[in-house]
């Protein structure tokens, strides 16, 4: 018990900062809430999925701006998609990175966009770190024996 | 003469300025009617003025079109303008001065004119007098010839001898005012020379040296004069006047002058006048006329030879010239003003001066001729004016003040002209100003809209922090004050969103919502919200919702409350000591109360208030002829409601009670300094009101208090009206109750809040009565703090006092060996009171009023089992989308484009609501619910054309699906836009319960409705 109870307050302590940090947003939270005993994996396979299609997303942006002439429309398209995707899952930090990337797409700034697509890879690659980790803590806790804490940022 | 000029050239200068004034009238005119085109120069004028006028008009008219025609080409380019003007005024200017000009000119030239004819008058006058005044001694002369004639040759021995012709001469001087000395001389030929000498007893003397060498007047002797040579004949003076009497035997054909006249004279029968010559002895100018005397009568037509052989003697008259023009001109009164010289002009080139100074001629002279009846000799004189001419300052002052008039209107039009310049500056100053005022009010409502959504932002975090809050386990205060906050996060976030609104409601663009609510809880939210501020002011604040009133209506809940809101937390600004009594009741109702005439001081406070009735008295409802209600009350289930608010406060003054209800207008400027607010509360109440098909009035007496009412047009939410068993909570249904309360009014509204928890209330005024068989006891705090210490209730009821502050439950609480009652804290309202009542009952499960699950409950009711299609083509919004749905027991079928959407939705089809993403790519939610709806539309016309039938499509003849627009942007997506293209509402992605409950209840619930 005494592993879970450390395992808790870690996970507690590491959700709370990923709050307070600004990665995840309380769209976290309210997805959390959809979870319940029939769909017990909503959540991790909601982020897998994520995971999937933005990776997707981000090989599909690499491409269309490495092209010769660079059709912003669709990049616009595939950050929209991304912001879309971002802000349901509650990851904060991607989607705020993906609404300054559609206003350099709207300025038409390539320059400005690849760097901003640096960042944006960046940032999803940290999102997607700490959600592993999270997820990663929370088997620990069930395999301890425990029950995941319940964690909701706007208390803190 | 002068006058004449003057007034005629005064009419010159008024019709120029006639025609100014209506040239500037008409450019004024033509300016103010710039886009009317109408010339208001064509009213007609009246008939006596007639032609004249209309034809200047008429040019008027057509120049002033030329100069706007001119004006409005250059309206544009103001320079070009500025030159134009500049250039009419430098002209206008030059005109003045050149017709400033030419009158004086033509007015001295006519005053020169004038004095020309003055002085020919003059002059002609005197060379008539002189003239005339020759002739008469001319004349006289001649009879004096006739009188040598018969006298002296006529008889023999003579008549006349020299004392006698003196005499005679003499004495009949005034006949001859011109003539200084007559004298007579013989003709005497030289045969007869010595004869003559020897009768006569002197010499004929010649006279040539006499002339030559001009000897003083005494010195002067004829017996010095050599005696005359021989001649042919000789003239010697015979008779002589005693003014000449020296030249008496002077032969006069030896002067020169005198001889040519001697012999003209006997030749032509007539006067003949020698050129002027100094005469002998005085000196002076003079000239000699000569009569010949005949021997006897000869025909006038008798030759020269013939006279000269009749001649007898001749007869001279001496005329001193100077002297008698000067005397002549003394009889003239004007002899000052006039210069006269007279000149003998028969040798023209050289004009002998008879009379006057020679000065230079300069200036004005005026030639008048003189005829002394000579043919010989001509005579001139000339007139000369004394002074130069005086200035003529007429002519001076005329143009001087033409020059001035004219400066005067330049300056006018200068001024006009610059003023018109300023005002169009202005003018373009203003456009400017405006545009860029209106360009800070789209900045302005931009920001507003940016920062109200920056606003709402946090405020949504805040309001969801206290969501949450009450799902967590709170006990009943807590709860209520957790409510409290959020309700007040919420009117915060509905205010901010209401400054939006004002925009909106004074473009027009404000619609209200059609959702079902319960009135009852609406006013409890509004009492609750105000309860904190009431706190430190002993003020009883209450609501009483008549129970005619249906418990669901439909109609905007927010906007209700916001007038609701806005009347109370007006009043609760003004109000510090009384109530503010809150009543909503049905109009039908209100009509009945109308007529029993309420008793003043039976009021919730006991303290006076202003009468509701009047204020309600500008309503047209209650003003209609005959029932008013009949036309109100449900053909379409409508419900009009009557709120009145009801407060005694400082009152509105009289004198402002009408424009309370303006925007921005409060009652004083100190009112704002002293109570805040921005004043666009009740304006915002008022339209808000006129939306709801309602009106609003005010009645207040200063000092007294004030009650607004107003009315509100609701449907009815389909319940039955006054459902007994619709309460707040079930457990204390059926409990009895009393109610210690000696006011009515009061203790209608305590009794109307605990009757709504389904307890049975007795209201009494005292307690003096059975508590026993009560489960509780509701005490007035008043009659409380009457009875303190005197009571004894056993232990049966539990015991609530209603108090209206903090402060004095203190004191109840201190108040010792008494059975401690139970504080219910006012205002009264039922999720309080029951929180209260399950305190001290120990009932009550506090899971139940979870409000979280609560709705999550209704949201599984309305969700469970409903087979719904989400769209999106973002897997990951899709997934959370049918997550949260599938949560509240919803069936979820997923599709990630629009076309898939279409397929799915071509009926048949077992979907009860579709959820579409509005951004997709290929095909948007927009353009793929368009397809939908006309799919459906084209399948339920063949259905009703009986080209299908119902049976392939289910048996639903009128196929339309409920579609929801998901949108991440709700700002952008607006629901008309969505409404436009066949959706049937929307919800913010992502999901929130709330909002997700709202539009679903919305139109499951009609759905229900079509479908049961």
């Amino acid at each position: 018990m005494e592993i879970v109870g450390q395992l808790q307050k870690q996970f507690v302590d590491f959700t709370t900062s990923l709050y307070r940090e600004g990665i995840l947003d309380g769209q976290f939270v309210e997805l959390q809430k959809l979870q319940d005993e029939s769909t017990p994996d909503f959540v991790c396979e909601l982020v897998s999925e994520y995971f999937q299609d933005s990776e997707k997303i981000l090989t599909n942006l690499t491409t269309a701006l490495q092209q010769q002439v660079v059709n912003f429309k669709v990049v616009d398209d595939h950050v929209h998609q991304f912001k879309g995707s971002s802000s349901s899952m509650g990851a904060l930090r991607v989607r705020n990175m993906c609404i300054a990337f559609k206003s350099l797409c709207e300025e038409k700034n390539l320059d400005g966009c690849l760097r901003c697509l640096q960042q944006l890879k960046h940032e999803f690659y940290l999102v997607k770190n700490k959600w592993e980790t999270l997820f990663r803590l929370e088997r620990q806790i069930l395999e301890a024996g425990g029950a995941v804490p319940f964690v909701d940022y706007r208390f803190y | 003469m002068i006058l004449l000029h003057v007034i005629g050239f005064g009419l010159k200068v008024g019709h120029l300025l006639l025609i100014l004034c209506g040239w500037f009238l008409s450019l004024i005119s033509l300016n103010l009617l710039i886009n009317g085109g109408i010339m208001t120069n064509k009213i007609s004028l009246p008939h006596e003025e007639g032609h004249l006028w209309m034809k200047m008009r008429e040019q008027i008219s057509e120049l002033g079109c030329k100069i706007h025609h001119n004006y409005s080409q250059y309206i544009g380019s103001r320079k070009v303008r500025k030159n134009w003007w500049r250039k009419l005024l430098v002209a206008w200017i030059g005109l003045g001065i050149i017709s400033s000009f030419s009158v004086l000119w033509y007015m001295s030239s006519q005053s020169v004119e004038k004095r020309k004819e003055t002085l020919a008058s003059m002059c002609d006058e005197r060379a008539r007098m002189l003239q005339d005044q020759f002739n008469v001694s001319m004349n006289h002369l001649q009879a004096m010839s006739v009188v040598v004639s018969i006298f002296y040759h006529g008889k023999n021995p003579s008549a006349i001898d020299q004392r006698t012709f003196a005499r005679y001469t003499d004495r009949t001087a005034f006949e001859r005012p011109l003539t200084s000395g007559v004298a007579y001389a013989v003709r005497v030929l030289n045969s007869e020379r010595e004869q003559f000498e020897a009768q006569q007893g002197w010499t004929i003397k010649r006279m040539d040296n006499v002339e030559q060498t001009p000897v003083h007047e005494d010195e002067y002797n004829p017996a010095d004069l050599e005696p005359s040579p021989v001649e042919d004949e000789y003239a010697p003076v015979v008779f002589a006047q005693d003014t000449v009497s020296h030249v008496i035997s002077v032969d006069m054909l030896s002067g020169k002058e005198d001889g040519e006249n001697v012999l003209r004279a006997r030749e032509s029968g007539k006067g003949v006048l020698t050129a002027p010559f100094p005469l002998l002895k005085t000196n002076r100018l003079g000239v000699i006329l000569t009569f010949a005397v005949y021997k006897k009568d000869l025909s006038p037509d008798a030759t020269p030879t013939e006279r000269i052989q009749e001649t007898a003697g001749y007869l001279g008259g001496i005329f001193d010239i100077e002297s008698l023009v000067e005397k002549l001109l003394q009889q003239l009164a004007s002899k000052q003003t006039i210069l006269v010289n007279v000149y003998d002009t028969s040798n023209f080139s050289q004009p002998i001066s008879m009379y006057g100074s020679n000065t230079s001629s300069d200036g004005l002279r005026h030639v008048s001729a003189l005829n002394f009846g000579d043919p010989f000799r001509k005579h001139e004189m000339h007139c000369r004016f004394k002074q130069k001419p005086p200035w003529p300052w007429v002519a001076i002052t005329t143009s001087v003040g033409i020059l001035i008039i004219t400066l005067l209107v330049a300056q006018i039009f200068h001024a006009t002209m610059n003023r018109i310049t300023k005002v169009e500056d202005d003018y373009h100053e203003m456009m400017e100003l405006k545009k860029r005022a209106e360009a800070a009010d789209i900045a302005k409502s931009q920001f507003l809209a940016t920062v109200s959504h920056e606003i709402r932002t946090p405020m949504n975090g805040v309001l969801g922090m206290l969501h949450m809050l009450m799902d967590t386990y709170l006990d009943e205060t807590q709860q209520d004050y957790v409510r409290t906050a959020r309700e007040s996060g919420k009117a915060l976030v509905s205010l901010i969103n209401q400054v939006l609104d004002q925009a909106k409601i004074e473009s027009g663009k404000l619609e209200l919502e059609e959702v079902s609510f319960d009135l009852r809880a609406i006013l409890d939210d509004v009492l609750s919200l105000f309860s904190g501020k009431l706190q430190d002011k002993r003020v009883e604040l209450a609501g009483y919702v008549s129970s005619k009133v249906p418990s669901t209506l439909v109609g905007d809940p927010q906007r209700f409350r916001q007038i609701v809101t806005n009347l109370v937390g007006n009043s609760i600004k003004f109000t510090d000591k009384g109530h503010i009594f809150v009543t909503v009741h049905l109009g039908e109702e209100v009509a009945g109360l109308m007529e029993v005439e309420r008793d003043p001081n039976s009021t919730l406070s006991g303290l006076p208030v202003a009468d509701r009735t009047r204020s309600m008295a500008g309503f047209k409802t209650f003003n209609q002829e005959g029932s008013p209600y009949t036309s109100l009350s449900s053909p379409d289930n409508q419900v009009n409601i009557i709120v009145s608010v009801e407060d005694t406060g400082q009152g509105i003054p009289f004198e402002a009670q009408a424009r309370v209800f303006n925007p921005f207008m409060q009652v004083g400027p100190s009112i704002s300094r002293t109570h805040g607010g921005t004043g666009i509360g009740l304006s915002i109440s008022k339209c808000l009101v006129h939306l709801m098909k309602g009106e609003i009035g005010l009645s207040s007496l200063p000092q007294i208090g004030s009650t607004f009412t107003f009315t509100a047009i609701f449907t009815n939410g389909g319940q039955e009206v006054n459902n007994q068993n619709n309460f707040i909570s079930s457990e204390f249904e059926g409990m009895r109750a009393l109610l210690v309360d000696p006011n009515p009014v009061r203790a209608k509204v305590s009794k109307y809040h605990i009757q709504r928890l389904g307890i049975q209330v007795e209201v009494v005024s005292n307690l003096n009565q059975d508590f026993s068989s009560l489960n509780m006891l509701f005490i007035e705090e008043e009659v409380w703090d009457k009875n303190l210490g005197r009571m004894d209730f056993g232990i049966s009821p539990k015991v609530f006092i209603l108090s209206n502050s903090v402060s004095s439950t203190r004191s109840i609480f201190s108040a010792p060996g008494v059975v401690t009652p139970f504080i219910v804290m006012k205002p009264l309202r039922a999720s309080m009171l029951a929180a209260s009542l399950q305190r001290a009952m120990g009932v009550g499960n506090k899971e139940k009023y979870r409000n979280g699950e609560l709705r999550m409950l209704s949201l599984n009711n309305l969700l469970r089992g409903r087979r719904i299609l989400v769209v999106d083509d973002n897997p990951v919004n899709l997934k959370v989308a049918a997550g949260a749905l599938k949560k509240y027991g919803a069936e979820v079928v997923h599709a990630e484009r629009g076309k898939e959407a279409i397929s799915l939705l071509t009926p048949p089809h077992c979907f009860d609501a579709c959820f579409m993403d509005i951004q997709m790519p290929e095909m948007d939610g927009f353009e793929a619910t368009k397809r939908i709806r006309d799919t459906e539309l084209s399948i339920n016309n063949r259905i009703q054309l009986g080209e299908l039938s119902v049976e392939d499509y289910e048996n639903v003849s009128n196929w339309h699906v409920r579609i929801m627009a998901m949108t991440a942007d709700v700002i952008q997506a607006t629901y008309e836009e969505c409404l436009k293209c066949g959706m049937d509402g929307y919800v913010s992605k992502p999901f929130e319960a709330e909002q997700l409950y709202r539009e679903v209840s919305r139109f499951f619930h009609t759905v229900n409705d079509v479908n049961p």
